[in-house]
């Protein structure tokens, strides 16, 4: 799927600070329709931060972030007006959070939760609704069975396909992922993986995906940034930054993967 | 005839950083032009870089200096400082590499597993899967495999898929890292075929085969890589 020219997203010198204390400093990237993106590092090295700020949650303290729009126009994610940014968060964008009950209202329906994001942008035929909803819920494993119930009954590994559901649902063309695969079990972490790179290659996605495993890397990335300390220390092909690091840190993180 | 891969000057070495920043050389001054075509054979002792020169070709490891130039249908692409971009498009339509080892991935068939590699490349669905299904069969996998994820086949019959996964689509270049290694001698034989249809369609190859009479019949040149020995620094 990588054949357009133009970047979807560039950053440029992303910069934040909390206070005198660096959260991330001096990212700059281009992102590609269709590219998937790890940023890895460990906790503390800037990359949850960095998500952050690529996605209009928290106001950068220097650096730019551009999208490509549907129009084919580039734009300043943060100089869009109010009404912009929502139907960007709404319709273009998905971000799927490690918690999913930080991604789902765990009190209403798994069909409402996929529903609701069509209802957002406007779609308002119950029954073409419902028929979407199940359709995203056949195509994230979820028995259909359980159309009608809430989140807070599901297992955790459900929870999250059903955020990933609820995300993809408007047919966004790039998606952040924050450890989307942390706290679940090791078999529940391999189905999920496994679905997300069909989805992915499938509908042609790009990805800003933040893990600090670097198996999930491996499998669903084509290119890594290493963070450590608020920069980014290497980047490059995933799989060249994994079987060939050149930073310290690097070697040091790849070394410590235990080997199975 | 114009060359497929023209490899000048090329070196590599390792910086050990977590054993004190020690160098580690690998090759020095790799040079190699390879036709349309044509199987040029990488010779030498085991630890000699055979495979780092593969993994150098392919993008997996970085060089220190020197060109790795790749003739696309498109232009040429040099792997030594092209973006991440470039050498994903130019594996995926252009650069094929074929291990012994199948990274498999879980829940994928054998079949399906074959047929998207012939997809990427842009083959449509029907001529992919008949292709998968006559590589499946000269290769003799069991048919009733083919429909199987292959995480709980055999070595033999996963690296078989394997074969078959990178015989399949239509590269230009070829990079064969011991593609035959602990085969039986009736699969050997069937890669050996398919190296050869390969030639046959001016596909150029660069291998690596311990098995000499495998490495006789499809080399049409041996290089042994000692004589790109680094230096020691």
């Amino acid at each position: 799927m990588i054949t357009d020219d133009q970047p979807l997203l560039t950053a440029r010198g992303i910069t934040k600070m909390y206070g005198r204390h660096v959260g991330c400093t001096d990212v700059s990237f281009d992102l590609f329709a269709g590219e998937v993106l790890a940023v890895v590092g460990e906790s503390g090295s800037g990359k949850s931060t960095l998500l952050s700020v690529l996605s209009t949650r928290l106001e950068p303290t220097a650096g730019t972030v551009c999208y490509r729009m549907r129009d084919g126009e580039m734009r300043d994610i943060y100089r869009l007006n109010e009404a912009e940014r929502r139907l960007l968060m709404r319709t273009d964008w998905g971000f799927v959070h490690q918690d999913a009950r930080e991604g789902l209202r765990m009190g209403i329906s798994a069909g409402g939760n996929v529903g609701e994001r069509l209802m957002a942008i406007g779609s308002r035929h119950y029954g073409e609704i419902r028929a979407t909803a199940l359709d995203w819920l056949g195509r994230v494993e979820i028995d259909l069975a359980r159309v009608d119930d809430a989140p807070k009954t599901f297992s955790g590994g459900m929870r999250q396909r059903l955020q990933i559901a609820r995300n993809l649902v408007t047919q966004p063309r790039l998606v952040y992922m924050d450890e989307p695969t942390g706290g679940l079990d090791v078999s529940v972490q391999a189905r999920l993986l496994d679905l997300l790179r069909g989805l992915v290659a499938d509908l042609g996605l790009a990805v800003v995906i933040v893990t600090h495993d670097l198996a999930v890397a491996r499998l669903l990335s084509h290119r890594i940034m290493v963070m450590r300390a608020g920069r980014v220390i290497e980047t490059g092909l995933t799989d060249q930054v994994l079987d060939d690091p050149r930073e310290p840190y690097t070697q040091l993180l790849v070394s410590s993967v235990l080997q199975v | 005839m114009a060359p497929r891969v023209e490899i000048d000057g090329v070196a590599k070495s390792f910086v050990m950083h977590l054993q004190g920043g020690k160098l580690l050389p690998v090759v020095g001054n790799v040079s190699l032009e390879v036709a349309a075509g044509e199987c040029v054979v990488l010779g030498g002792p085991s630890g000699a870089g055979k495979s780092s020169i593969l993994k150098m070709i392919y993008g997996n490891y970085r060089v220190d200096s020197g060109h790795i130039l790749v003739h696309a249908a498109d232009g040429p692409v040099d792997v030594a400082s092209a973006s991440p971009r470039e050498i994903i498009r130019l594996r995926k339509l252009s650069l094929g590499y074929v291990s012994q080892f199948l990274r498999a991935i879980p829940r994928v068939s054998a079949l399906d597993l074959i047929v998207a590699s012939a997809r990427e490349q842009g083959l449509d669905e029907d001529k992919a899967a008949s292709r998968a299904r006559s590589l499946l069969q000269r290769l003799n996998v069991p048919e009733r495999l083919w429909s199987l994820p292959p995480a709980t086949f055999s070595g033999g019959e996963q690296q078989r898929v394997n074969i078959a996964r990178g015989f399949v689509a239509d590269h230009r270049v070829l990079l064969l890292d011991e593609p035959t290694a602990s085969l039986d001698a009736v699969n050997r034989a069937a890669v050996v075929e398919l190296i050869f249809d390969k030639k046959r369609q001016g596909v150029a190859m660069i291998g690596i085969f311990h098995d000499e009479d495998v490495r006789e019949r499809v080399a049409d040149r041996i290089v042994d890589v000692t004589r790109f020995a680094a230096r020691a620094a």
